[in-house]
């Protein structure tokens, strides 16, 4: 069976500084994989040269997505192909409804898969029980695109499209930093909904404080642009203890 | 949404030629001899049928123009306009003046059909789409062609509530009075360079009145269209609101793609007195010229109301998307006590467009308030700027402005400015005003195509986000055709 996600010997940089240094990862179907690592290590990096954000650039090495190579598509054609990156810093979009936005980002990729649209009513009905289990309130899908948002609030209305979106892959992106406790329970619930046999997870943390109420199947450790280390969740109990130090100066 | 979607598909299917409007019009045109001179003046008023006064009246606008200085000052660039090279009449030759429209050549109802224009008292503006069962909003039109209106709808039913629509040639034979007592009384005929032109040689237009305390039953609209090669179009409307009334009016425009360019200076004077209440609303689609700047119409129009009654307010909403060059300042005099005035102005350029507009608020009377918010967007090798004047006259105790002005730049190539001027001569007024600058986010680009949005689409979005204040001021029906054009006219910006 192909992987979901398939990353061979991945080289990419910005600006001309390389970031990742051969980076090797597979996620199958049904996995929850978490990424941990020190602040630089290149682990939002990871997340925006797999959706293609612009200026990031490969240089070596392949992504596959359900086996099709990822550096071909353009950046919706990915998202359209089922890969969703949660943004550590969502974006404002002024002027545009949440539930103008979903719409249309949800149309646009049915489009593309060649789907039909859903409706008006269905997608209100859906929104409506998102929602519910987020602890959104409707009101704030009224407003424009996490315009006046508090962090909690983004990344709740973050996690309400991607379950709307039922992407293939998703990644989160530092999803539990600045939440707090009871908006991480609230976050944590929506992921792990999300978990089936035919999605994966990519879990991107610093601390092991998400990983209590998203158990991720494997932990990776990545430095310097690169995975150093994998386990199982045990893993990130003993990395909580021990801190990132050793692998920092095994980068190094 | 919907909107979006079809913003979208609109601008597939216009592909890549994106001015829908240039097609010609083949009809058989009275045209005035080339050039302009005092025996043209004549000429005019001669075709019209005009009375003694109004000849008079324009022969002396025409003199004092020979006096006068084209003026410089906008951030604008163009060639001299040899105004002796130019035709001030053009009528689409038929029997004189249809009765009804029936009479109307065949070919002029089919031209509007094409532009959507529904000339039909049963039929609608084209592209708006209702709930079923929900009643369609009835629109008057009065459509002007060239130098002539061709038609209006709706007249006897607005008649019956005592509302004149009527073009302005009809009105200065049916009601000299009512035309006399207003006709440049808020644009003066020596008001400024293009105003005075207009003055001598205006052919057509709109002429509106309410009369007291009556609440216009439909939206009022006029459709100017300039087929006519080499021909400026001296449009003049007038719009009267008496006491306690109400009215919504719309113009739209647009133009045959020709590689000349074409001069439109149109003036509109608009009054409202005691408690009276005149809802402007523009859809500008002129034809912009080719990329490269050939081509495309000169539009330099003045633009003025005067809340002349107590309680008043006038509010101006425009679009703009068209015209090579645009040079415009719709404006309130304030004179009432408590009169109120408002601009919302959404300004997109693209191509080789030269944009100089903005909005004039002279604070005369006590209680005087205004509110502006301009929406400037400025794409491909374009330039667009803002120019306002908020001013309080000695008397206007407690007057009060809000001013909002917003560029948006997409690409590196075009260019914004903000020429914001504010005079207060009463020390108890209060003027607010904000800018903001911004390029389009890459960021924000990003955000929304990792959510499955194409490049287009994402900029449609984030545009539409921008202008929303601003749309939301215009009628609902207008608000989808304009949402539609920005799109369009911002096919090719990006990438």
């Amino acid at each position: 069976m192909t992987a979901l996600l398939e990353i061979r010997d991945l080289k990419a940089e910005i600006a001309g500084k390389q970031i990742l240094n051969g980076y090797d990862l597979t996620v199958k179907a049904g996995e929850v994989h978490a990424i941990m690592g020190p602040n630089g290590s290149g682990k939002s990096t990871l997340s925006y040269v797999l959706s293609g954000r612009p200026g990031y650039k490969i240089t070596e090495g392949q992504a596959l997505l359900a086996g099709a190579d990822l550096s071909q598509m353009s950046v919706d054609e990915r998202a359209a192909a089922g890969l969703f990156l949660a943004f550590q810093y969502p974006l404002e979009v002024p002027g545009v409804a949440t539930m103008t936005f979903l719409r249309a980002a949800l149309n646009a990729q049915r489009k593309k898969r060649g789907e039909e649209e859903m409706s008006s009513p269905d997608l209100i009905k859906r929104v409506k029980e998102l929602a519910k289990i987020l602890d959104m309130d409707m009101e704030m899908l009224r407003r424009p695109v996490n315009v006046g948002f508090s962090g909690g609030e983004k990344k709740r209305a973050e996690t309400l499209q991607m379950m709307l979106l039922e992407p293939k892959l998703c990644i989160l992106d530092e999803t539990d930093s600045g939440l707090d406790i009871d908006a991480l329970k609230v976050v944590s619930n929506g992921v792990n909904q999300l978990r089936s046999k035919d999605r994966g997870i990519v879990v991107i943390t610093h601390y092991q404080r998400l990983l209590d109420y998203i158990t991720p199947d494997v932990v990776h450790v990545q430095s310097a642009g690169r995975i150093v280390r994998t386990g199982g969740k045990e893993l990130a109990l003993e990395l909580e203890e021990t801190g990132y130090a050793r692998y920092q100066s095994e980068a190094a | 949404m919907a909107a979006v979607q079809e913003t979208v598909e609109q601008v597939r299917r216009v592909g890549a030629d994106q001015y829908k409007y240039g097609f010609v019009t083949d009809i058989e045109s009275d045209l005035a001899p080339k050039g302009l001179s005092e025996e043209i003046v004549r000429f005019i008023s001669a075709k019209k049928n005009e009375p003694e006064w109004m000849l008079e009246w324009r022969l002396e606008a025409y003199r004092r123009w020979l006096t006068m200085t084209e003026p410089k000052w906008a951030r604008v660039d163009y060639p001299a306009i040899d105004y002796q090279d130019l035709y001030y009449y053009a009528a689409p030759k038929s029997k004189a003046g249809p009765k009804s429209l029936d009479e109307v050549d065949p070919e002029l109802l089919r031209t509007y059909e094409k532009l959507g224009i529904p000339l039909h008292e049963r039929e609608i503006l084209a592209g708006v789409e209702r709930p079923e069962g929900e009643e369609r909003p009835r629109v008057a039109v009065d459509a002007v062609f060239d130098s002539v209106s061709v038609a209006t709808t709706f007249k006897e039913e607005l008649k019956k509530v005592g509302v004149i629509f009527c073009p302005i040639s009809e009105a200065l034979r049916e009601h000299p009075e009512l035309v006399r007592k207003y006709l440049g009384t808020v644009v003066p005929a020596s008001d400024n360079y293009f105003a005075t032109l207009n003055s001598a040689v205006f052919s057509d237009g709109s002429f509106v009145y309410i009369p007291p305390g009556v609440r216009c039953p439909m939206e009022l609209s006029t459709y100017f269209r300039i087929n006519e090669k080499n021909t400026g179009q001296f449009e003049r409307t007038l719009i009267i609101a008496d006491k306690g009334s109400y009215v919504s009016y719309l113009e739209g425009c647009t133009a045959p793609k020709r590689d000349e360019n074409q001069l439109h200076a149109a003036v509109v004077e608009l009054v409202t007195l005691d408690d009276a209440e005149i809802k402007y609303s523009t859809v500008q689609n002129w034809y912009p010229g080719d990329e490269n700047g050939k081509g495309g119409i000169y539009n330099f129009v003045t633009k003025r109301g005067d809340c002349r009654g107590a309680n008043s307010k006038i509010s101006w909403t425009q679009v703009e998307t068209g015209s090579a060059i645009t040079w415009k300042y719709p404006s309130c005099v304030l004179r009432g006590d408590n009169s109120r005035g408002e601009f919302y102005s959404i300004a997109i350029s693209n191509g080789r467009q030269q944009v100089d507009s903005g909005t004039k608020m002279i604070h005369l009377g006590k209680g005087t308030t205004s509110r502006i918010i301009s929406k400037g967007i400025s794409a491909g090798r374009s330039s667009n700027a803002y120019r306002g004047l908020v001013s309080a006259h000695r008397k206007a105790e407690g007057a009060r402005n809000f001013t909002n002005c917003d560029s948006l730049l997409i690409g590196g190539a075009c260019s914004a400015h903000t020429i914001p001027y504010i005079e207060a001569k009463n020390p108890s007024c209060m003027f607010e005003h904000e800018a903001t600058t911004s390029k389009i986010s890459e960021d924000v680009l990003f955000y929304c195509m990792q959510r499955g949005l194409s490049q287009e689409d994402a900029t449609a979005l984030v545009v539409n986000g921008f202008v929303r204040d601003v749309l939301q001021q215009l009628p609902m029906e207008f608000a989808v055709e304009a949402q539609k054009l920005i799109s369009v006219s911002l096919e090719g910006s990006v990438g």
